[in-house]
């Protein structure tokens, strides 16, 4: 196992102080500002082109700041936040069911398990009402009801109807809400766009960073963009599991390459396996699906009471049936949060009742819904669901349930932020998945939509403002440009050496294998142990046997891919080290060892109430705790029943 | 089951390109179509030749990425598909399937079945936008919007750019991509003070990108798979007029 030291413990030196409402107006009236004159003159690299980096850098474009925009798909308008189905939170209380910013802040805590900032979830909660405001202005398409308002429906760990919807495509909508801002911007000529660009290295220069070493994928020309400020919105790394519901490219090699040159990750074990996705089919399976939570505002999830029961749906009778989130968790019901859902789906098909192939799947039954409502009311809510379901499986879900299973959707940890969203390299910034900051150890679903766009179009523009405002930061030291493109260099050139026996796909699985064996729903001592013997042994045979076809200087997806696989095999290490030492459960991450006696995650709040930030040392990894101090939100252990 | 494919494989722009014989064995009935070309692809490249390029990323039928020509139909001959929700189930075993790039002028093959669609962002650049700087929007129920208005825009907001259209087309034209993003902003209330200028420069700029004219042979929305109907395409040419007056 990889040996680490705890270093000094670590703050948030940017985090305000007064009553929490007071909080982030009196963070914006402190930022600097930048004279409109000088905005031009300052250069800004945003990296990734989804909810936080599209509507980062159209804002900035706004501002009139010289931006790069970067993104290594055909267009930024292909970034993942594009397949975020259900819905988007603001404390718009459209209802009077009683919702406020203060509850979506005391939902948003508590959900995150108790290990999430106060100050950033309130600011979070504080801006969600203007981004529906934006949002609407733009265009974006919501539903609504025939009177012409916006219609919302539940979410799971909430008791108030505060998602804001466009059938099952929200986050498609509201990505091309900020993309056609991007585009704007263009047009403008404040921002310049790079499709099909990876960033392959962080420039650090006189401790700030001034710029990214990008690989241009169609003619794979090394390219060194440098800048007064870089901002990474490079989403998560769930595909370190390689099934996940993640797009194919999502990958953690830009915020891997800024942790190697100083940003310290934060909480990378809290993964988030989203409770709702299409069961694997086979050995050739090359992603998840997932079928969105907000089905389960309709939908009832159930297993046979017997294990081992093979009957077909149809016909198992009622009293045969385990409605068992009803049953467990009265109050909530099918609409507890994901962690809770997922666990109790993995413990019913370990208890041999699961359904559908490998007995790894549970029912997702919409009969009473459509009896209820009728089909056509359940066909214009889902329709595109049921239709993506039916073209997956081959099975009609409007006659029989679907089958449903835990799949890795989301990952809570991420680079270390502080309030201003500045990591801990001054001048590098880091908004949506890609941070850390605002979910704790579990995000609530409808959650992410609402955190991406708060950093890009309300948050960062501020606090990154400030930054500026504080430089100039000097010329950039040539030499540190050099060296960072000299190591992009070395790394294509000894991937393409190595010309070995297996493909980059063949050890990304079985790291993905690996990770969802021992670092996925449920980890233990034992297993996050064997995790990391396994690991380091797995990647030391990457180095050895992998093979890498083509030339450098093309069109080269194996390169691409093995590049990726190869920054997944460091950041797997990490997370289980992280998972190891966090001995509680809390959100996402489940330690058989930490549970309370109906099987329910026991946090350990003396010892875990703080964030783990990891430095990466020569000498191997540092861990720096930042504490969590609760003043408003009671620290409570989490009940749905 | 096996199956034969013959695909385009072209090393770069200035290739001329021809289509080479593949053999696809044991592929399993529940593979989506980009996983049996993994499969194919992870056995060339141990053979050491160059795999088969396609561009891919969600493979869940929404990031508009992936794309290509399956036996001389967009997307394939399931209607309201992406390629990456193609299932082989709807192949027969032993069958011949081709496998062509989105073919158009404005669409210049990258390589094998990449293609660059950069001109549909540069026609959203021309006017597919509202422009409202952030921070300056009004509350969100300010304006009621009628449902139908809502429903209709979202229908035809669905887009996802995927480049099926032209490709389907026999004029190569992207009208009904662009009639789309201009039917889905004159639906609603916030769209309409640029509503002209949005037309007006969104189909100079499909026009300034070598894309033809449209038709009306309803070849795009046939392989559309979002299903844009077709009289999205009325209501630019409305919109056009009107604003070329």
């Amino acid at each position: 196992m990889i040996e680490y030291t705890e270093g000094e413990a670590l703050r948030d030196a940017k985090a305000p102080e007064g009553p929490i409402e007071e909080r982030w107006a009196k963070r914006k009236f402190s930022a600097k500002l930048v004279n409109p004159a000088n905005k031009r003159k300052l250069n800004v690299i945003v990296v990734g082109t989804g909810l936080a980096g599209g509507s980062a850098a159209a804002t900035l474009g706004e501002l009139g700041y010289n931006v790069k925009s970067f993104c290594y798909q055909d267009s930024p308008r292909r970034a993942h936040s594009i397949a975020a189905q259900g819905g988007i939170n603001a404390a718009k209380n459209y209802r009077g069911d009683g919702d406020s910013i203060y509850r979506l802040f005391y939902d948003t805590v508590k959900g995150g398990d108790f290990r999430a900032r106060e100050s950033n979830v309130y600011r979070l909660a504080e801006v969600s009402v203007n981004i529906i405001d934006q949002a609407v202005a733009q265009g974006v398409p919501f539903a609504r009801e025939y009177g012409g308002l916006l219609d919302t429906r539940s979410f799971g760990g909430a008791q108030v109807s505060r998602t804001f919807y466009a059938r099952g495509q929200t986050g498609q909508q509201l990505l091309l809400g900020a993309y056609q801002a991007l585009e704007r911007q263009v047009k403008a000529g404040t921002v310049e766009m790079f499709t099909r660009h990876e960033m392959l290295e962080l420039i650090v220069s006189d401790g700030r960073a001034r710029g990214i070493i990008v690989r241009d994928m169609v003619t794979g020309e090394i390219e060194r963009h440098t800048a007064d400020a870089v901002v990474l919105a490079t989403g998560g790394y769930g595909n370190v599991f390689f099934l996940s519901t993640n797009a194919k490219g999502c990958n953690t090699t830009a915020i891997w390459r800024a942790h190697e040159r100083g940003a310290y990750f934060a909480n990378p074990c809290y993964t988030q396996i989203h409770p709702t996705c299409i069961p694997v089919s086979g050995e050739y399976q090359s992603k998840l699906t997932l079928m969105s939570e907000s089905l389960r505002n309709d939908g009832r999830v159930w297993v046979p009471v017997a294990a081992g029961d093979q009957r077909a749906p149809g016909d198992i009778p009622d009293e045969e049936r385990d409605y068992y989130l009803e049953r467990i968790y009265p109050a909530f019901g099918n609409l507890v949060p994901r962690d809770i859902a997922s666990r109790a789906a993995k413990n019913v098909c370990d208890e041999g009742r699961g359904v559908g192939p490998g007995g790894l799947g549970v029912y997702l039954d919409f009969r009473d819904a459509i009896g209820r409502l009728g089909r056509d009311a359940v066909e214009k809510k889902y329709g595109n669901l049921f239709e993506m379901y039916e073209r997956i499986t081959g099975e009609d879900p409007y006659t029989q349930p679907m089958r449903i299973y835990p799949a890795v959707h989301y990952t809570m940890g991420g680079l270390w932020v502080d309030y201003d969203l500045q990591s801990t390299v001054p001048g590098l910034f880091v908004i949506g998945e890609a941070n850390f900051s605002d979910h704790g150890a579990n995000r609530l679903g409808a959650s992410a939509l609402m955190q991406g766009l708060a950093d890009g179009y309300f948050v960062l523009p501020t606090t990154l403002g400030d930054y500026l405002a504080n430089g100039p930061y000097g010329e950039v030291d040539e030499e540190a440009v050099a060296e960072a493109e000299i190591k992009v260099r070395t790394k294509i050139d000894r991937l393409m050496a190595v010309n070995g026996t297996r493909t980059p796909d063949s050890f990304h699985r079985e790291l993905g294998k690996i990770m969802w064996d021992f670092c996925g729903m449920e980890r233990t001592e034992e297993s996050l142990r064997k995790a990391l013997e396994l690991i380091p042994a797995l990647r030391e045979e990457f180095w050895r046997n992998v093979k890498v076809s083509g030339t450098p200087e093309e069109l080269n997806q194996v390169l691409e891919k093995a590049g990726r696989v190869a920054d997944f095999f460091d950041l797997a290490e990490l997370m289980c080290l992280d998972a190891l030492v966090r001995t509680e459960s809390c959100g996402g991450h489940f330690r058989a060892e930490s549970q309370d006696a109906d099987g329910e995650a026991l946090r350990d709040d003396e010892h875990f109430a703080h964030v783990s930030a990891w430095e990466r040392t020569p000498d191997g990894p540092v861990l720096h705790k930042e504490a969590l101090e609760y003043d408003y939100v009671k620290m409570s252990q989490r009940s749905y029943k | 089951m096996d199956l034969t494919l013959k695909v385009w494989r072209q090393s770069g722009p200035d290739d001329a390109g021809r289509m080479v014989t593949y053999l696809a064995k044991d592929v399993s009935p529940d593979m989506s179509f980009l996983e049996m070309l993994d499969v194919v692809n992870e056995k060339l490249i141990l053979e050491g030749d160059d795999p088969i390029a396609f561009d891919h990323d969600c493979r869940e039928g929404i990031c508009g990425m992936c794309g290509m020509v399956i036996n001389g139909v967009a997307h394939g001959e399931q209607r309201a598909t992406t390629t990456c929700q193609l299932h082989m189930r709807h192949f027969e075993d032993g069958a011949e399937i081709t496998i062509e790039p989105w073919r158009a002028a404005p669409f210049p093959v990258i390589k094998d079945l990449v293609v660059d669609r950069s001109a549909f962002d540069r026609i959203i650049q021309a006017g597919g936008f509202v422009s409202v700087p952030a921070g300056s929007a009004p509350d969100a129920h300010a304006v009621p919007v009628r449902k139908e208005d809502a429903d209709d825009a979202f229908d035809a907001a669905t887009c996802i750019g995927c480049g099926a259209c032209v490709a389907a087309c026999p004029n190569g034209s992207a009208s009904l991509f662009t009639a789309a993003k201009i039917t889905h902003l004159s639906l609603l209330p916030q769209g309409q003070p640029e509503r002209l200028i949005r037309a007006k420069a969104m189909v100079d700029q499909m026009d300034a990108e070598g894309f033809g004219g449209c038709t009306n042979t309803g070849e795009c929305t046939a392989v559309c798979p979002k299903g844009i109907p077709l009289d999205t395409i009325a209501q630019m040419n409305t919109d056009y007029l009107k604003a070329s007056r």
